[in-house]
């Protein structure tokens, strides 16, 4: 098996410009909209909704997503569902002596709908671990 | 979003698909009935899902005899692990992007 970080996106940013400010743009709709996508996206916990992107061919350009976290200034989370792969992101918000250290993590993938196959779960997350050592073996 | 990995996305999507692909990648070539047995999932149901790994190019089908024998094609996988690599160029442009909007916000 891989390790967890193989599985997942990390971005890590400075930014010179104070959490309230950076948080407002990442929880704002039409902010969110001017630097990521479409949205209906509200800072509360369990609330659905999607960021849409310009439709594509096999592809509706629509992303489904609840909030996970939201922790004002600090911490944001979301899911982040599309074509049946289902991942989390993470926001994490450090103040600094000169803004802020923005954390972005993108990680899945969360076990979807769980099936019986010879008795065995096959969510995404071992199937990915899996595929991951199978694509690197290839010669 | 590329169009190439969406069929093996979609394929895939589905957890007894993925069984059926991870069980032909660990033990090589099976006919339908080796991977119906014990599976739980009737005959048909298996090779309706051999159909949708076939279409996307997951499994090849070879005929032998009244048998048809199916092996994974573990290369049609690569476009679903350029996932990775297709967010973390995504997350960099946005970055950006957020950035660029920060700088034009007030405080």
């Amino acid at each position: 098996m891989t390790t967890p970080a193989t599985r997942s996106v990390v971005i890590e940013k400075e930014l010179p410009h104070p959490p309230e400010k950076v948080w407002r743009a990442l929880t704002q709709g039409p902010l969110i909209k001017e630097w990521m996508m479409e949205n209906d996206f509200q800072p509360v916990v369990g609330h659905r909704f999607s960021f849409r992107s310009k439709p594509m061919p096999n592809w509706n350009g629509v992303i489904d997503s609840e909030v996970l976290i939201v922790e004002p200034n600090k911490k944001l989370s979301y899911s982040w569902g599309s074509l049946g792969l289902e991942s989390v992101v993470v926001w994490t918000l450090v103040a600094t002596k000169s803004g802020t250290l923005l954390r972005m993590e993108q990680s899945g993938f969360r076990p979807d709908q769980e099936s019986n196959y010879q008795g065995a779960n096959y969510g995404w997350r071992k199937f990915i671990g899996g595929l991951e050592r199978v694509v690197a073996g290839l010669p | 979003m590329q169009t190439e990995p969406t069929m093996a996305f979609k394929a895939l999507a589905d957890p007894t698909r993925r069984a059926i692909f991870e069980r032909l990648s660990r033990d090589g070539e099976q006919t339908v009935w080796m991977l119906t047995d014990k599976s739980g999932v009737s005959q048909p149901a298996v090779s309706k899902h051999l159909g949708v790994l076939k279409h996307a190019g997951l499994v090849r089908a070879r005929h032998r005899g009244r048998q048809t024998h199916y092996t994974a094609q573990p290369r049609a996988l690569a476009p679903l692990v350029d996932w990775m690599s297709y967010y973390s160029r995504f997350w960099h442009d946005r970055l950006e992007r957020l950035e660029d909007l920060l700088k034009r916000m007030d405080q």
